[in-house]
């Protein structure tokens, strides 16, 4: 995967909505990552210790939440799925779709921002 | 000093997604077919486009962008069957991004019906960008193994194709054509899929016809 790429998106992301808090830090960064995405956690923190130096979020820790997938049916709205033959377990459809695997997301971040 | 949590839900790829959704927005307005290819490197999605602009040809025009990583060889390859190519060489990025395409769609002559983008050779990476295709193809060779969906998830998630190319080798390998459609189908049980030969010509008119087929109907949602 490409995590260095990610995670200069992700300090783009950062600087925009901490520039918008006034943030004089951020202390933590909450990401959520489908189980489909292809990003390894572990290799998302390496880039991500070696990308923060001399920025805001030089001191923050990363949390890495894994997100499992489901499958979502465009026809009924059923989640169950089964394998053989590959079909919706309500309805019988195969247009169904998955749901949260491939996400990429900046969940939450943790500021500190100076009292007025 | 106030520490505070605070919301953002922002994705990653957001501002890849907004450039690929600004891009089927053009290739729709000007009734263009955007054909995403994805595959490992060296299952034939060249050959299989050399093959297609020879089925193509008189009936429909087409272009292509190819990705690699370095060389112009493959939009060379292209550009010898009479069809105008564009590289994009990434300099070592393992996938395309819609910023890419964006910058050659100016070139890209109004008139066309089919633009076919062939991705890096890599199974991994260019899943998780949209182009802006209205099509994306994964292509799994013979020689790979039948084993690859289920191994590579992502690729065949996301795919409204799967092409298992190189059909003339199967007689002489362990491959189980079969398998590799269940196991694909698993995952994504709306894949339409195709068993192809570039080489020979096995099921190339099919996925021509394919191909003419969708882009009726892609011009028949914008009417």
């Amino acid at each position: 995967m490409h995590e260095l790429s990610l995670v200069a998106s992700l300090f783009e992301i950062l600087e925009e909505k901490a520039g918008g808090l006034k943030a004089a830090r951020i202390t933590a960064v909450t990401l959520r990552v489908g189980r489909l995405s292809g990003v390894v956690p572990e290799l998302l923190r390496s880039a991500f210790d070696a990308y923060k130096k001399g920025t805001l979020a030089e001191g923050a820790r990363l949390e890495v939440e894994v997100a499992p997938f489901d499958f979502r049916c465009r026809a009924c709205g059923g989640t169950s799925f089964r394998e053989e033959p590959a079909a919706c377990t309500a309805c019988g459809s195969k247009d169904v779709e998955l749901v949260g695997g491939m996400d990429l997301v900046v969940e939450k971040i943790e500021v500190e921002v100076e009292d007025s | 000093m106030t520490r505070k949590d605070v919301l953002v839900q922002k994705d990653l790829l957001g501002t890849n997604k907004e450039v690929a959704s600004g891009i089927r927005k053009e290739l729709r307005r000007r009734g263009i077919l955007a054909t995403n290819l994805l595959s490992s490197p060296g299952s034939g999605k060249t050959a299989l486009l050399e093959a297609l602009a020879d089925r193509l040809k008189g009936r429909f025009r087409m272009a292509v962008v190819e990705g690699d990583i370095e060389t112009e060889r493959d939009a060379e390859r292209i550009r010898a069957r009479g069809v105008p190519a564009w590289q994009i060489t990434t300099g070592g990025a393992c996938h395309l991004e819609a910023k890419m395409v964006g910058k050659v769609l100016a070139d890209v002559p109004a008139a066309i019906d089919f633009l076919f983008i062939e991705n890096v050779g890599n199974l991994v990476c260019p899943a998780g960008y949209d182009l802006g295709e209205s099509l994306r193809c994964v292509l799994l060779s013979s020689p790979e193994g039948d084993d690859k969906p289920a191994k590579y998830p992502q690729a065949f998630a996301t795919a409204d194709v799967l092409l298992l190319t190189k059909a003339d080798l199967i007689p002489y390998l362990p491959f189980d054509p079969e398998r590799a459609a269940r196991e694909a189908l698993a995952i994504n049980p709306r894949l339409k899929v195709f068993r192809v030969s570039a080489l020979r010509g096995e099921g190339m008119d099919g996925l021509a016809a394919f191909f003419a087929e969708a882009l009726a109907a892609e011009r028949a949602a914008r009417a």
